[in-house]
Parts: C-alpha cells; sequence; structure tokens
C-alpha cells in the first residue's frame, strides 16, 4: 500500500469507531486525541482494526507512534509496504 | 469454553457483551426473565406501549459533542447519535411548598432560578459546580465522603441543599438519607450539565438496537437462562452453572447481577457485603389519559416533588409507601421531532418510596387491594404538584418493589442497588468483575457507560 492508501484505510477505520465524525478536514498534523477526543481505549480499537483487517501487530510501546495520521502513516509505511490495496 | 460469560442482558451486560464480540470473543449473554432490559424494560399491555424504568435518558448532550459519557459510549459502541433518537426535555422542576426551580438541558436555567429564589446562595451555587469531581477523576477513597457534609461546608441555606439533593437522590442513590459524594458529582453532572432527553419510541428502541449489534458480532443472548451457582476453583471462577442444571464454562465472568447477589450465586459464599444491601423500592403509578397533559396546563417533562422542606430519602417506616415526596414524569413533554408528531396518548407517571418488605408478604387478593389504594394515594399526593389529571384517567398499571424484584432479581427491589459501589468491578474472587448498577453509574448511559468500560478493563486486556 502506498501512503496515500493507508491514509486511506486509517480514515476508514476512524469512521467505523465515530461514524458522526467529519474526517474531510481532518488536520493531518494534529493529534487525533485533540481533534477528536479520543480516548486510550479508542486507540486500542484502531489497533484491534489494523489487526483484524491487515493483519498489521502494532505492540503496545508502539502506540504512541500513532498520535496523528501523520505519525501514524509514517510509522505503518515500512509495516504495510507489501500488502496489497484493496 | 467461552472467553467471557455475562450475567444479565440490561443495557451494561449488552454493551459489554458488544465490546467482548467487537475483540472476536466467544461471549455469552445470560438472562434469567423472558425479555431483555433488566431494570430499563418495555412491555405492552392492553394495546399500549409502556416503559419500566426510563423517565429521562440523563447524561444527554447535543449532537457533535465529543466529551462526557454520551460521546464516548456512541464510539465505543461505533454508533451514531441518531441511533439512540433522543429528543431533549421541554422544561423540568423541583417543587417544594411555595417554591419552585425549573430546569432544563442548560444549566443557565438552574443558575437564575437558584439567583432568582435564594440570591444569597448563588456564589455558593456556583462554588458548588466548581468543586464537582470529573467523571474520570473519581477514586474510591473519596467517592465515598458525605455529601451532605461537603454540601453544608459550600451552601448555607438548607432549604436549597434539600432542593439540590430531591431530584439527584431520586434519581440515583441507593443509601438512605446522605449519599456518597462521588454519587452526587455523577448524579448533578448528568441531571443539570448534561441533561435529559427520550427516545419517541422509549427505550425499546436503544435495547433492540444494542442486542442487534451484540448478535450481529457473533454474540450469543440466552434468555429465560438463569445462573444458579458461579463455579469458583482455587479463588478463581471457572464458569457458571444455570437453573438448568448445564454447565457453560468461561474464562472471565462479568456480572451485572449486583454485589450481593453476585456474591450469592458463588460457590464461596461471601457474606461480608450483606450490610451493603440497598432498601430503596419504588412504586409507580402510571396513567394513560383521554387528553395530552399540555392541554390541561403541564408542560413539564419532569417534577420532583416534597411536601415540605425536608427531603427524606428514606425506606418508609410504618407503611407500604411514602408519598411525601415523588417524580412526576410525562413522556408526552419532549422535544420530539415534527415528523413523530406526539405519542398516541397522554401519560402521567408517577414514581413514591415503597418498602419492599411489605409488599413482598402480600398475598394475591391484598397485593391488588394495596396497589389500588396505593395507587389513588400516590396520584393524589401528585396532584398537589400538577394539574389535577384523575378526571381524565383511561387506563392505569402499577409497577411495586415485587416487580422490581421480579425483573432485576435485586435484593429488596433496590433499584439503585448496593451502598455501595465497586468502581474498579474487581471482586475478592479472580476473574469474576462487576458490571452495571453496583459498579456505579446509573442511568441508561451510565450503565451502558459501565459495561463498556468493565470489559475494556476485564475482558479485553487479557485477550
Amino acid at each position: 500500500m502506498t501512503s496515500a492508501e493507508i491514509r486511506a484505510a486509517i480514515i476508514d477505520i476512524l469512521e467505523t469507531i465515530a461514524p458522526d465524525e467529519d474526517l474531510t478536514n481532518l488536520d493531518d498534523a494534529k493529534e487525533f486525541r485533540d481533534q477528536m477526543e479520543l480516548d486510550s481505549m479508542d486507540f486500542l480499537d484502531i489497533v484491534m482494526e489494523l489487526r483484524k483487517r491487515y493483519r498489521v501487530q502494532v505492540p503496545e510501546e508502539d502506540y504512541e507512534n500513532l498520535v496523528s495520521m501523520a505519525s501514524t502513516v509514517s510509522y505503518l509505511e515500512p509495516k504495510m509496504v507489501d500488502i496489497p490495496a484493496e | 469454553m467461552y472467553d467471557s460469560i455475562i450475567i444479565g442482558a440490561g443495557m451494561s451486560g449488552l454493551a459489554a457483551g458488544i465490546r467482548a464480540a467487537y475483540y472476536d470473543q466467544k461471549v455469552c449473554v445470560l438472562e434469567r426473565h423472558y425479555t431483555i432490559g433488566g431494570l430499563n424494560s418495555f412491555y405492552r399491555l392492553r394495546g399500549r406501549n409502556y416503559d419500566v424504568g426510563l423517565h429521562a435518558v440523563t447524561n444527554f448532550t447535543p449532537p457533535g459533542a465529543k466529551r462526557g459519557p454520551f460521546a464516548r459510549l456512541l464510539r465505543q459502541l461505533r454508533m451514531k447519535w441518531d441511533d439512540f433518537g433522543l429528543s431533549p426535555q421541554l422544561v423540568s422542576s423541583i417543587s417544594f411548598p411555595g417554591i419552585e426551580l425549573q430546569f432544563d438541558n442548560n444549566i443557565d436555567l438552574l443558575r437564575s432560578e437558584v439567583a432568582k429564589e435564594f440570591p444569597k446562595q448563588i456564589d455558593n451555587f456556583d462554588k458548588l459546580i466548581e468543586s464537582l469531581v470529573d467523571y474520570d477523576d473519581l477514586e474510591q477513597k473519596h467517592f465515598e465522603t458525605s455529601t451532605r457534609e461537603r454540601l453544608e461546608e459550600i451552601i448555607t441555606d438548607p432549604l436549597l441543599i434539600e432542593m439540590i439533593l430531591c431530584p439527584i437522590m431520586w434519581y440515583g442513590n441507593p443509601r438512605e438519607r446522605d449519599m456518597d459524594w462521588g454519587q452526587f458529582c455523577i448524579m448533578f453532572r448528568s441531571l443539570f450539565l448534561e441533561g435529559f432527553a427520550r427516545p419517541f419510541d422509549g427505550v425499546r428502541l436503544i435495547l433492540k438496537k444494542l442486542v442487534r449489534k451484540f448478535r450481529e458480532l457473533g454474540g450469543e443472548l440466552k434468555l429465560r437462562t438463569g445462573v444458579s451457582k458461579i463455579k469458583v476453583a482455587n479463588g478463581r471462577a471457572i464458569g457458571v452453572v444455570l437453573d438448568s442444571g448445564e454447565e457453560l464454562t468461561g474464562s472471565n465472568i462479568l456480572s451485572s447481577a449486583g454485589a450481593v447477589e453476585t456474591f450469592k450465586l458463588c460457590e464461596t459464599r461471601e457474606d461480608i457485603h450483606a450490610h451493603t444491601t440497598g432498601q430503596l423500592s419504588f412504586v409507580e403509578a402510571i396513567s394513560t389519559l383521554d387528553k395530552y397533559p399540555r392541554e390541561l396546563g403541564h408542560d413539564k417533562t419532569i417534577v420532583f416533588f416534597n411536601d415540605s422542606e425536608k427531603f427524606h430519602w428514606e425506606r418508609p417506616m410504618d407503611d407500604f409507601c411514602d408519598v411525601r415526596t415523588g417524580v412526576v414524569c410525562t413522556p408526552n413533554n419532549y422535544c420530539y421531532d415534527e415528523k413523530d408528531g406526539d405519542l398516541p396518548d397522554g401519560v402521567m407517571r408517577v414514581t413514591a418510596l415503597a418498602d419492599y418488605q411489605r409488599w413482598r408478604t402480600l398475598d394475591k387478593s391484598c397485593y391488588q387491594a394495596e396497589k389500588d389504594q396505593w395507587f389513588e394515594k400516590v396520584q393524589a399526593s401528585a396532584a398537589r404538584f400538577v394539574p389535577d389529571y384523575r378526571p381524565h384517567v383511561i387506563d392505569t398499571d402499577m409497577f411495586t418493589p415485587h416487580t422490581i424484584h421480579r425483573f432485576t432479581w435485586h435484593e429488596n427491589g433496590a433499584v439503585y442497588g448496593a451502598t455501595r459501589k465497586w468502581l474498579d468491578g474487581t471482586t475478592a474472587i479472580d476473574n469474576l468483575f462487576l458490571c452495571g448498577t453496583d459498579q456505579g453509574f446509573v442511568g441508561i448511559i451510565g450503565s451502558i457507560v459501565s459495561g463498556i468500560s468493565m470489559a475494556n478493563q476485564h475482558l479485553l486486556a487479557r485477550s
């Protein structure tokens, strides 16, 4: 997957978690926590969805990489480069 | 072998089940009764729909709000704000003799009412709001301090203290006379800083959505499946024995049956908490009218009334009920969508305190006679604080502590459960956890949040 495809995949997961959220104006540089008030359980759900959908494992010590869209995409790029886009 | 066995298909058990199922657990929810809902259920009688429990969904926040229990719940259950179909209240009141405080879903109204009726107390009232503990900062140690003592330090007019306590105790205090400060903070937020709302179709809408979601995710819901025993080996819960004798094994057991009720199911009987059994139960007189309440001049959503300057929150000592205080709920008086219009009938529900021990010992004919008698007394008491709707009653129903016990299995028919709460949900038995009323959150949103957070902490952390 390219970084654009990974971004789209994350948006899809966020839409599942917060169906009311309008993500069109999501600022990739800003923390999810500040923009969407996500808490630690919501992050666990993102990790779970990555595992379910793409079999990507995110160990607990790496959760800090998931703070914003930009950091999430750059963290996932090497892990998801071999995964074909849907 | 289940990953998680959940006891009770009320709001908290179903929500916990959804969380476990999201995480691909093999999970079942066991319900003794033939229907879902527990404390918040629904039924049909003579062609009309009734809600049990629900007067108002508290913790209401408008669409787009990202903070607070309701917003958190929606994300955790992957639901849309619209899924709950909530319509906000019109206006409610706290009515004491000769004095009334109105409030709605914006704290400014209550503030201005306090400023008008208690001009010397408005600064103190603001101080009270500032001193409330936030949901996330509740700790067992501070949770149990006396609310009356805290209020007396802040507010110097005893009448205002009683008027604040009346609605808050009515909507969630399991203790007699005083209240845990933590519980007070939760309730003050959910009633006054968040607010009241109701789904047009009542509580059934929320319950049905929860069940559908749980089943879609592969969860098993077993009705008419009571648990007679929780099997414990070497201090660990390992499974349950059903009323039928069948045994189920599970890695974790989460019980919404109540604390004392759950401990009684364990083989290693833990009686040390028996003294925490709640004592407060209710009757409710439900009337269907031939007019809408607003046509009789009644436009309030909820009226909390008390007929003297002192509010008595205790089990009736020498009678079946205590009608000095009560709650009048008018399900018609919400801002429903124009497309929905109004409910098919006018409805008035009046709740009063009742003594479970007296109600449970009655034989069938005496039970009916007491019901009829107290129905009249409860209505007459309410008629002092709302327009007298009695000439317009065309159908009635009533629930008593006996009914509450039958549907919830709570000891003493205690609606708000035990007098202490198990905030972290753990018990002396490994792998056995509590959620629901006795974990600490009450109300519809509160109990759903309880199920979610206990599942997250105790069922998912290990999967």
